[in-house]
C-alpha cells in the first residue's frame, strides 16, 4: 500500500510516473530470446542494406543471356533469372529498397498519424471528432485497397509507392496514439503540471509524448512489416518500382512467367521478404512484451 | 439495442459519403485531363470537349459530386472507357465471385486460426504451443501472392506430389474444388494466422479470471472449465477480428485473383488500373469499401448482441 | 480427535517466479473441528489467501504445494488424485471468494451457475437443479428467486452477487465453506448482511467454516478459533476468548493495540513499526523480530518452533520457551507478559 503523505505547504514536482520503466526495457528485451533474434535480425539485414552493394562483385542490372534461368550454384547462390542476372546480387541491392520504402512510408505515416493522435486525444471535442471520422473512412478502404487506389492515380515509382504506404499507415498510429494520449490525459500529473502553468506544446512534448512512446515504438516496428508486405504486394503488381529496379515484390513479379522451368526465379525473393517481415514482426512482438505495462509485475 | 442499432447505421452514413467523396475525387488527382483520357489520345478537340460537356466536367466540383453520388445511389457508376459498357455491369458479373472467394477464405482462417488457438492456449508453452505460435508468424509475416504461387509450384505444377493427390488447378474459379482449394489456402492463411494468436491471447487472458477459478472451486473438470466457461468468453473477442478478416480479404482478393486468374472485382481493378479505365477503378475501389463497411456494421451489431450480457466496468 | 473435521500440517506452498521460489506459505498448522469457525487472520501478503487456495489446490499454475498435510475428515487431500479433488470441491468442501464482481461467469446466467456443481455432485436432472437452484436463492436471502434464476451477473449487485456465490457455495451442502475475505469489496452496510447470513447457514447447517479475513472486528463476530498469520506463518492459533483476552505473540498483541476498543481503556493506539517483510528476503530468526519491540539476539538468530500449551493453544514466540535469554517479566505493546524461561509454569495467569 502507498501511503499519501500529505505535507502541509510543500509542493512536490510533479512525477511522470511511466518514463521510469524505460530504464528496464532493455533488460526486459534482452531477456526475450525471441526478441534478440528478430533484433538481430534486422541488424543483418541493414548492415547487408547498407554495405552489401558494395561487395556483390556482379552487376544486379546486367543481362547475361548466356546463363539465363541457372538454378542455384557456388557461383550464382541462388541462380540467374530470365536475363542471366546474378539473382543474389539483385536481392542485396533490393535488400536498400525495402528498408527504404519500409522505413520511409512508415516515418511518413508515423509522423502524420502520431501528430493527428496526439491532438486529437489531447484537445479532444470536435478536433477529435473530425480527425476520427476522417481515419474511420481511411479505414472503410480494406486491406491493400487504399495504396492500390493511391498508387494507381500517382503511377507506379518507389516515391509513389512511399506515399501510398505511408498514407495506408497513418490511421493505424493515429488510433493508437489517441487512445494512449487519452489515457495518459486522465493522469493525475499532467494536471500537476498544467496547474504549474505550462503551455499545451510543453505539455504535449514534455509529458504527453515520452508517455506515449512504448505503443508508439512497438507500432513503428510492426507497421515496418505490413508495409514492406504492402509495398512488395504493389510492386508485384506492377504498381511499384519500374524494371529493372531490383525490387522483391517486382523480382516475384518478373518470375513468375518462368516458374514452371525455374522456381528459384520466385522462391528467393519470396523467402527474402518473408524473413525480412519476420524479423520485425517477432522484434515487434518482443518490444511489446518488454514494453507492456501489464506485464511489469 | 435498437437504439445502439440505429445510432451505429447513422454513424456509418459520414463514413460511406467520405468513402464517396475519397473515390469521387481519385479522378482528379489524376494527371492529365479525365475528358481527353476517357476520348483518348488521337480525339480531336471537339470530341473531347463534347465528353466534358457531356459529363458535366466543366461544372464546379461538388456540384460534379452531388451528381455522381445521385447517380450512384441510381445504381449509375459511369461507363467503362475501355468497353464503353456499364461499371455497374461490369461489376456484377464478377461481384459474387469475389465474395464467394473471401467467404470460403474467412470460413477456413477461423476454422484453422480457432482451433490453432485453442490448442496452442490449453497446451501453451509446450512444444505444440511455440509450433504453432511459429507457424503463425510465419504466415502473419509472408506475402500472400508468394504463397500462392508456391502452392501452384506444389500442387498445380509441381511432379513430386504423392500419385494418391489429385493435380489441383491453379486457374479460374467454378464448382470445381480442385480450382477453388488452392485460391482460398491462400488468401486465407495469413487470416488463419491473426485470428490463432488472437485467439490464444484471448484464451489466455480469459483463463486468469476469477469466475475460471471459482468453476474449478465448483469441481468443474479442465474440459468443462476450458471449454465451457474459458472458450464462450475468450471468443467474443475473437469475432471482431473476423470480420476485420473478411474485409481484408476483399481487398486482398486483389492479389489471389491475380495470381489465380480469377475474373473477380480484384482482377478487374488490376486491370482496370493497368488499362487507366478509371471509371471501373472508381466503381470496385467504392463498392469493395462499402461492402466492407457494411460487414463491418453487422460484427459491431453482433458483438454487441453478444456482449450485452457482459459487464461493461 | 473425532471432532476435528480439517487438520493442516506445517502446510508449505510455493511459487515460482521468474527471480526464484517465493514461500508464500512456510509452515502453516491448524485446526479446525466440526461444526465449528476458524479465522485465518493476517495483513495482506501474509499467506492468508494463499492457505485458503492450498486447501482445495486452487492454485495459480506457478503455485506448488511442496510439504506438510491437509488432513480432511482424517484423510490427506494432498494425496488425492484431480479426479478425487474435483469430487470434493464445491461438495465436500465449498469456497467464496473476496470479489463477487468477478467471480461469477459473465456469459451464463445464475441459475445455470448454480445448477452446474448440483447436477456434477449429485447428478439430478436440468430441470430438478434448476427447481434446487431457485430454493438456493431464497436461501440465501435474494428476492423473486424465481426471476433471478434465468438473469446474468451484470443483471446483479455486488451484495446479491455475493449471496449467488454462497448460494452455489451451498449447493451441494458442504460440511465446510471457505471464505476468503468475503465481505471486503461490499459496502459496509452489505458486509454485515452477508456475515449475518454466512453465521445463520452455518448454525443451521452445522458447517464448519473458515474465514479468511483481514478485520479482527469479523473475527470477534464469527469465529471459535483464530490462526493469526505473519509472513508465511501461524503465530499464534487459539481460541477466540484467549486470543482476545490475552494475546501471546507480541504481533498479535499489537494488532489488538491498534484496534480501538471499547471494553478497556486505553491512553493511546499505537501502531506497530515497520513493514512486513519482502518474501523474497525474509529475516533470519523469528520473521516478526525486526519489529518486535521485545526481540533478543536469540529471536534474531533463530525461528522459533509453534509452542503448544495444555489447552491446545499454540504460539510461535521464543517468550515462551524455555530458551528464553531475556528479562522474566516482558512489556510488549505496554502489555506484561511473563516468559516461561525464567520458572513461572503457569503461563498468562492474572
Amino acid at each position: 500500500m502507498v501511503q499519501q503523505s500529505p505535507v502541509a505547504g510543500t509542493i512536490r514536482k510533479p512525477v511522470n510516473p511511466r518514463v521510469e520503466s524505460y530504464k528496464n526495457l532493455w533488460r526486459r528485451l534482452r531477456k526475450n530470446k525471441a526478441a534478440v533474434v528478430g533484433g538481430l535480425l534486422i541488424l543483418v539485414f541493414l548492415v547487408a542494406g547498407i554495405i552489401g552493394p558494395y561487395l556483390t562483385t556482379q552487376d544486379p542490372n546486367l543481362p547475361q543471356i548466356s546463363i539465363k534461368l541457372q538454378g542455384p550454384s557456388a557461383e550464382h547462390w541462388f541462380g540467374t533469372d530470365n536475363y542471366g542476372r546474378d539473382i543474389f546480387t539483385r536481392i542485396i541491392h533490393g535488400m536498400g529498397i525495402t528498408m527504404t520504402v519500409g522505413f520511409f512510408s512508415v516515418a511518413l505515416g508515423g509522423i502524420i498519424g502520431v501528430f493527428l493522435g496526439i491532438v486529437s486525444g489531447y484537445y479532444g471535442g470536435k478536433l477529435d471528432t473530425v480527425i476520427m471520422r476522417i481515419m474511420d473512412i481511411l479505414l472503410a478502404f480494406p486491406g491493400i485497397l487504399l495504396a492500390l487506389a493511391i498508387v494507381s492515380v500517382l503511377g507506379g515509382s518507389l516515391t509513389n509507392l512511399i506515399i501510398a504506404v505511408g498514407v495506408f499507415s497513418v490511421p493505424a498510429f493515429a488510433r493508437i496514439v489517441r487512445g494512449s494520449t487519452l489515457s495518459v490525459r486522465r493522469l493525475e500529473y499532467i494536471d500537476a503540471v498544467k496547474a504549474l502553468g505550462a503551455s499545451d506544446a510543453r505539455i504535449i512534448f514534455k509529458h504527453i509524448l515520452p508517455n506515449v512512446m512504448s505503443p508508439i515504438i512497438v507500432q513503428l516496428t510492426l507497421r515496418i512489416a505490413t508495409a514492406v508486405l504492402t509495398a512488395s504486394g504493389l510492386s508485384f503488381l506492377g504498381l511499384g518500382a519500374p524494371p529493372p529496379t531490383p525490387e522483391w515484390g517486382a523480382m516475384l513479379s518478373e518470375g513468375r512467367a518462368y516458374m514452371q522451368q525455374a522456381p528459384h526465379l520466385v522462391l528467393f525473393p519470396g523467402l527474402m521478404i518473408v524473413l525480412f517481415v519476420l524479423a520485425f514482426n517477432i522484434f515487434g512482438d518482443g518490444l511489446r512484451d518488454a514494453l507492456d505495462p501489464k506485464m511489469n509485475k | 439495442m435498437t437504439k445502439f442499432i440505429i445510432r451505429r447505421l447513422l454513424q456509418t452514413i459520414p463514413v460511406l459519403i467520405g468513402v464517396s467523396i475519397l473515390v469521387f475525387s481519385l479522378m482528379y488527382l489524376i494527371p492529365g485531363d479525365p475528358a481527353q483520357m476517357i476520348a483518348g489520345e488521337a480525339a480531336s478537340p471537339q470530341t473531347v470537349e463534347q465528353i466534358r460537356e457531356k459529363l458535366g466536367l466543366n461544372e464546379p466540383p461538388p456540384k460534379q459530386y452531388l451528381k455522381y453520388m445521385s447517380n450512384i445511389i441510381q445504381g449509375d457508376l459511369g461507363n467503362s472507357i475501355r468497353s464503353g459498357r456499364p461499371v455497374a455491369d461490369e461489376i456484377k458479373a464478377r461481384f459474387w465471385v469475389t465474395v464467394e472467394l473471401s467467404f470460403y477464405a474467412t470460413i477456413l482462417a477461423v476454422f484453422i486460426g480457432l482451433i490453432a488457438g485453442i490448442v496452442s492456449a490449453v497446451k501453451h508453452y509446450t512444444w505444440s504451443d511455440v509450433t504453432i505460435m511459429i507457424v503463425a508468424l510465419f504466415g502473419l509475416s509472408m506475402p500472400n501472392f508468394w504463397f500462392g504461387l508456391m502452392l501452384i509450384q506444389w500442387f498445380a505444377i509441381g511432379s513430386w506430389m504423392p500419385d494418391w493427390m489429385p493435380q489441383m488447378r491453379a486457374s479460374g474459379w467454378g464448382d470445381d474444388w480442385k480450382q477453388v482449394i488452392l485460391p482460398v489456402v491462400t488468401l486465407g492463411t495469413g487470416g488463419a494466422a491473426i485470428i490463432a494468436r488472437m485467439t490464444r491471447a484471448s484464451m489466455l487472458e480469459v483463463v486468469g479470471q476469477d469466475y475460471i477459478r471459482t468453476a474449478r472451486a465448483k469441481g468443474m473438470g479442465e474440459r468443462v472449465v476450458i471449454y465451457r466457461h474459458a472458450l464462450k468468453n475468450a471468443l467474443i473477442p475473437v469475432i471482431t477480428v473476423v470480420g476485420l478478416e473478411f474485409g481484408g480479404f476483399l481487398g486482398g482478393a486483389v492479389l489471389t485473383e491475380t495470381i489465380f486468374a480469377i475474373n473477380g472485382m480484384g482482377r478487374l481493378t488490376i486491370d482496370a488500373i493497368r488499362t487507366r479505365d478509371f471509371p471501373i477503378v472508381q466503381g470496385t475501389v467504392l463498392i469493395i469499401s462499402f461492402l466492407f463497411v457494411f460487414v463491418n456494421l453487422l460484427v459491431d451489431i453482433s458483438y454487441r448482441l453478444l456482449n450485452k450480457r457482459i459487464d461493461l466496468n | 480427535m473425532e471432532t476435528d473435521l480439517l487438520k493442516v500440517e506445517d502446510l508449505r506452498t510455493s511459487f515460482y517466479t521468474d527471480e526464484g521460489e517465493v514461500k508464500a506459505v512456510d509452515g502453516v498448522s491448524f485446526i479446525l473441528p466440526k461444526g465449528k469457525t476458524l479465522g485465518i487472520v493476517g495483513e495482506s501478503g501474509s499467506g492468508k489467501s494463499i492457505t485458503a487456495l492450498s486447501i482445495l489446490n486452487l492454485l495459480a499454475s506457478n503455485g506448488k504445494i511442496v510439504g506438510g498435510e491437509i488432513n480432511f475428515k482424517g484423510k490427506n487431500l494432498l494425496s488425492f488424485s484431480d479426479k478425487e479433488m474435483r469430487e470434493i470441491r464445491g461438495n465436500a468442501i465449498s469456497m467464496i471468494f473476496q470479489e463477487p464482481m468477478t467471480s461469477l461467469n459473465p456469459v451464463f446466467t445464475v441459475g445455470q451457475q448454480i445448477s452446474e456443481s448440483i447436477i456434477k455432485h449429485q447428478k439430478l436432472s436440468k430441470k430438478e437443479a434448476n427447481i434446487r437452484s431457485i430454493e438456493l436463492l431464497k436461501l440465501v436471502g435474494i428476492p423473486s428467486p424465481d426471476k433471478r434464476v434465468k438473469q446474468y451477473p451484470y443483471e446483479l449487485s455486488g451484495g446479491m452477487r455475493q449471496r449467488v456465490m454462497i448460494a452455489i457455495a451451498l449447493a451441494c451442502n458442504p460440511e465446510m465453506l471457505i471464505a476468503d475475505e468475503p465481505t471486503t469489496a461490499l459496502d459496509v452496510t452489505i458486509q454485515a448482511q452477508i456475515l449475518g447470513l454466512i453465521r445463520g447457514l452455518q448454525t443451521r447447517f452445522g458447517m464448519s467454516v473458515i474465514m479468511i479475513t483481514h478485520d479482527l472486528g469479523v473475527v470477534a463476530e464469527t469465529c471459535d478459533f483464530v490462526a493469526v498469520m505473519y509472513a508465511g506463518q501461524v503465530v499464534e492459533y487459539s481460541d477466540i476468548f484467549t486470543l482476545f483476552e490475552e494475546p501471546k505473540h507480541p504481533y498479535t498483541i499489537g494488532l489488538m493495540n491498534s484496534l480501538p476498543r471499547h471494553d478497556v481503556e486505553i491512553e493511546k493506539l499505537e501502531p506497530i513499526r515497520g513493514n512486513v517483510p519482502n518474501p523474497k528476503e525474509m529475516p533470519t530468526g523469528c520473521r516478526f523480530s525486526p519489529r518486535c519491540p521485545a526481540a533478543t539476539d536469540l529471536c534474531r538468530r533463530e525461528m522459533p518452533e509453534l509452542l503448544k500449551d495444555d489447552d491446545g493453544n499454540d504460539v510461535r514466540c521464543w517468550i515462551y520457551s524455555e530458551k528464553w535469554e531475556g528479562e522474566a517479566e516482558v512489556t510488549v505493546y505496554g502489555e506484561k507478559r511473563i516468559a516461561k524461561g525464567h520458572g513461572s509454569e503457569t503461563i498468562l495467569s492474572d
